[in-house]
């Protein structure tokens, strides 16, 4: 075992407080660590520091989802993905801060308190992974697991300046990971590096039996060759390109376009007509999954329970009122309606359809195209308090990462420079199902050959 | 006519009920996890982060719950869906640790099947059977004396099938006997144990009364709870009674779920119809639509052991045995394989029927013990009753040496020989004894000669304790007949 890594958690504590401000952690695991350092296998992953968000499972610490009504609970295993990265040899120092239940585009619905963006102190870092993105940005660790369900990655990546992959719906096994959606959640990857994000995707990817949804298809090995990189074809779409979008950002995104047609990659224009209706349809399946996923925090097995309950109704509805954040219980009630008796058809059977048009659409434009490039975000990073009392306007942030969720192919963040103020710029790259490694190839490519 | 219901009433009106039966499946492990399927083990004993709804575990089907149910979707004549798939049913209770159970919708594993059965007066009944779905059983709460509740989720994530059947059933009688019959199919197929008094299978009714000749339904109350045969019958007759007394005093039947109390032969509503849930349902994205394969299908179906009908069928004919009979044999798949396996060993069909009829089914039901459990093989069995009819020993002493091979855990032989039980049937001997009775008894014999021929009785009587039973009682018979005629 490397001498390196064992003084890098020994120091975890301090750094860690030296970035206090940030309020990316919520529990310090580097001593737990430590004490398993001796026992770690070497692996791929060997001699690395990661982080992983507070929604997934490690055996013996608490996971919290930033929520009250896990209080006092501790973990009795530990969730597949993050197995996967200790018998890779990983340490794994923290457990990062989220949106509580991973609802939310900011870091800022946590019940710990908001985690705040490096690169501006009084802006967010994006959401819901914030922690994760947080700590990769500001090095503390070399990556971080998040879990992407609209965007909870992606964004968060663009906002820090970082890469942020979601992989394809069902490529990483979700057992472990706490349900948002279970028909959207998936596992994504958090580095400074293509090659670092590609290493540890395809550790934690591939089939689990302890996940249903988790994907039988085998993990391509990362390969970088410029050839192939060169000779793939990129999409563009005008769905993504609009006023809506700031112009810092529709600038670098034009840039890049034409950087990539200056190196000789073909640019397609493709349509993907059904976009304008993904946020709609997105927040009815999630907030009715997340309804029903969200019901069994009772207070009657685990977490917060109220003392002294009159009868079961106070016990369910005082300690859900009490332990769940404004957000959640916004969503659970709206995804609870939605899925009552006479609505159900005009809402959710609806937003499926809709869903299934997107899932087309893409199909389609990936018969013609190998990887679409789109901006990741619509904005740079906001102040905080910016949007937290106008859901819509916070909802919106997600427009372009919502759709490759509900059509469940894989989508990866890559830093594309700064604006004029010192924020970060991301670009999305996204491709057909289980295309990953095709992302990782162009992401290569980039990173090598594009400047800003 | 349903006894005790006016059938005066029954003339004008007619009931209608509906069965919705839960069967354990008999898994190795539960539905969607790998704990252990186990009935009355120390509470939370059987449990992981999955059947407790531990933030982020995730189901997994048990495949053969799969197996299981189109076991009995075949059974009963049920199509099996290529495509079949799970959903939500959101509620909240103690016991229901996901706050859903995971269940099937639009498009449950068998649909349309129908199940035949005769009825008391011997006639055939054939109720259709709409769907059997798959799900999952909750926990168990137990409620404390000090206004505190337990929960046991030991039972929490057990396999089930609901099976749903058309409301074709016109009494309580014929809901008895379809019960009875879904029972003996689920353990001939060996898909669920199916004791009701270990909650194996439980029953729900959906009831309702039109006037005679309507097609049309009348308003259905649930009956919940209706958890023994015996239940099952005062349960409907009492809800039957009830809703035509409404109709008759010119009220109507309000929509809502009973729950039946076995203890004062009463129900309570639990539910009005406003009060009903709505249970939300979605699809589960936690699991994928699941594909059954024809072939598999076809498999199992080819694999289904010989089902009640065909059996009580095969008896008739092939043991000549009447269907009162048959029916009694064929209750379990054992105990109709017990009665083949003493056949098998050389007993006359008749005799090994009135045997089993008899002397095991008495002690069985002495012992509460199921003929799986009974110490006494088939072959010993065989063994003593081919010594009766061999002459060896009487049939009274048969039944004699029976309950000591039971308690003993000896074989015929050995009993016979240590306490000679073999019968006389030497004439010599014999009439040396009928000749000290009479000699014994002058006054009876006195009477005897003037008339009195039912003393011959007492003879008989007198002759064999003096033989203690082990005098051939044809033999005797004779023997006392002919020196009683002599003089």
């Amino acid at each position: 075992m490397s001498p390196i890594i064992r003084e890098r958690l020994q120091a975890f504590p301090v750094a860690l407080k030296k970035q206090g401000e940030l309020n990316a952690v919520i529990t310090d695991t580097s001593s737990q660590a430590l004490e398993q350092l001796d026992a770690s296998p070497d692996g791929p992953l060997s001699g690395l520091l990661l982080a992983i968000k507070d929604n997934l499972n490690l055996v013996d610490t608490p996971t919290t989802a930033a929520s009250r009504t896990l209080e006092g609970y501790v973990s009795p295993y530990t969730a597949t993905a993050v197995q996967r990265l200790l018998d890779a040899g990983a340490a794994i120092a923290a457990k990062t801060n989220l949106d509580e239940f991973a609802m939310g585009s900011s870091t800022e619905y946590s019940c710990f308190g908001p985690t705040r963006n490096p690169h501006d102190h009084e802006r967010v870092p994006g959401g819901s992974s914030g922690g994760s993105a947080v700590v990769v940005a500001t090095a503390l660790v070399e990556a971080a697991l998040g879990s992407d369900t609209g965007g909870s990655v992606r964004q968060p990546a663009a906002f820090c300046g970082i890469y942020g992959l979601k992989p394809t719906y069902g490529r990483v096994s979700r057992y472990g990971l706490i349900a948002f959606a279970s028909s959207f959640d998936q596992i994504g990857v958090f580095a400074r590096s293509t090659e670092l994000t590609a290493k540890v995707f395809e550790v934690i990817a591939g089939h689990d039996p302890l996940d249903s949804t988790s994907a039988d298809e085998p993990v391509v090995h990362f390969d970088y060759s410029e050839e192939r990189a060169r000779g793939l074809t990129i999409g563009i779409a005008p769905e993504y390109d609009h006023e809506g979008v700031e112009r810092e950002i529709r600038e670098r995104y034009h840039d890049l376009i034409h950087f990539l047609k200056g190196q000789g990659l073909t640019i397609k224009e493709i349509s993907l007509p059904h976009t304008a209706h993904g946020i709609a349809a997105y927040y009815v399946l999630t907030t009715a999954e997340a309804s029903s996923n969200l019901a069994r925090y009772d207070g009657v097995r685990y977490g917060r329970r109220v003392h002294a309950p009159a009868n079961l109704e106070a016990l369910y509805t005082d300690s859900r009122s009490s332990g769940f954040g404004a957000e959640v219980q916004r969503r659970i009630m709206l995804g609870t309606y939605l899925l009552s008796a006479g609505y159900m058809d005009r809402y959710y059977i609806r937003a499926q359809r809709v869903r299934r048009l997107i899932q087309q659409d893409f199909i389609t434009a990936f018969e013609e195209i190998d990887i679409l490039v789109t901006p990741t975000t619509p904005t740079i990073p906001f102040p905080i308090g910016g949007k937290v009392n106008d859901p819509m306007t916070m909802y919106l942030s997600d427009v372009f990462t919502v759709p490759m969720s509900l059509a469940g192919i894989p989508a990866l963040n890559i830093p594309a420079g700064t604006g004029a103020n010192g924020l970060p710029i991301g670009l999305q790259l996204s491709a057909n199902y289980f295309g990953e490694e095709t992302i990782f190839q162009l992401s290569r490519f980039l990173e090598q050959n594009y400047s800003t | 006519m349903i006894p005790g219901v006016d059938p005066r009433l029954l003339e004008k009106w007619e009931p209608v009920i509906g069965l919705e039966v839960h069967a354990q499946l008999a898994t190795e492990s539960k539905m969607f996890c790998r704990c252990r399927r186990i009935y009355g083990a120390p509470p939370n004993t059987h449990t992981c982060p999955v059947c407790l709804a531990y933030p982020g575990a995730l189901p997994v089907l048990n495949a053969q719950a799969v197996e299981f149910a189109i076991r009995m979707g075949q059974a009963v004549g049920c199509q099996i869906r290529s495509l079949t798939t799970f959903a939500r049913k959101n509620y909240f209770y103690p016991d229901l640790p996901k706050g859903y159970q995971i269940s099937q919708y639009d498009e449950p594993i068998c649909e349309h099947g129908q199940l035949s059965f005769y009825l008391e007066d011997g006639s055939m009944s054939t109720v259709g059977i709409t769907r059997i779905h798959m799900e999952e059983d909750a926990g168990k709460t137990i409620h404390g004396v000090k206004n505190e509740s337990y929960v046991d989720f030991n039972r929490c994530g057990t396999p089930l099938i609901e099976i749903v059947s058309e409301p074709d059933i016109r009494s309580p009688h014929e809901a008895r006997r379809y019960l009875e019959r879904l029972k003996q199919t689920l353990e001939y197929t060996a898909v669920s144990q199916a004791d009701m008094e270990k909650g194996n299978l439980r029953c729900d009714a959906n009831i309702s009364i039109r006037p005679r000749g309507s097609q049309t339904l009348g308003t259905r109350t649930e009956m919940k709870n209706l958890n023994s045969f015996r239940g099952v019958e005062r349960g409907l007759t009492y809800e039957i009674n009830r809703q035509i007394q409404v109709l008759e005093s010119g009220g109507t039947v309000t929509l809502c779920t009973l729950n039946w109390d076995e203890a004062t032969g009463e129900t309570q509503i639990m539910r009005t119809k406003e009060e009903a849930h709505d249970y939300r349902y979605f699809p589960e994205p936690d699991l994928v639509p699941l594909l059954i394969d024809p072939q598999r299908v076809a498999a199992i179906k080819a694999s289904l052991p010989e089902l009640p009908a065909a059996l009580e069928r095969r008896f008739t004919e092939q043991y000549g045995l009447r269907s009162q009979d048959v029916e009694i044999l064929a209750r379990t798949r054992q105990l109709a394989a017990y009665y083949e396996a003493v056949v098998q060993a050389g007993v006359a069909p008749t005799d090994a029927a009135q045997w089993i009829l008899g002397e095991v089914l008495r002690v069985l039901n002495e012992e509460h013990q199921e003929i799986q459990d009974f110490p006494l093989k088939p072959a010993a069995l065989a063994e003593l009753i081919q010594a009766t009819t061999q002459g060896t020993i009487n049939r009274n002493t048969g039944k004699n040496v029976f309950d000591k091979m039971l308690k003993e855990g000896l074989s015929v032989t050995e009993i016979v020989e240590r306490d000679q039980l073999a019968q006389v049937s030497d004439t010599a001997a014999l009439e040396d004894t009928v000749r000290q009775v009479l000699a014994g008894s002058p006054k009876e014999l006195g009477r005897y000669r003037g008339g009195e021929a039912k003393l011959f009785g007492y003879f008989m009587g007198q002759v064999m304790a003096a033989t203690k039973g082990q005098g051939d009682p044809q033999v005797v018979r004779s023997l006392l007949q002919q020196i009683l005629d002599e003089s």
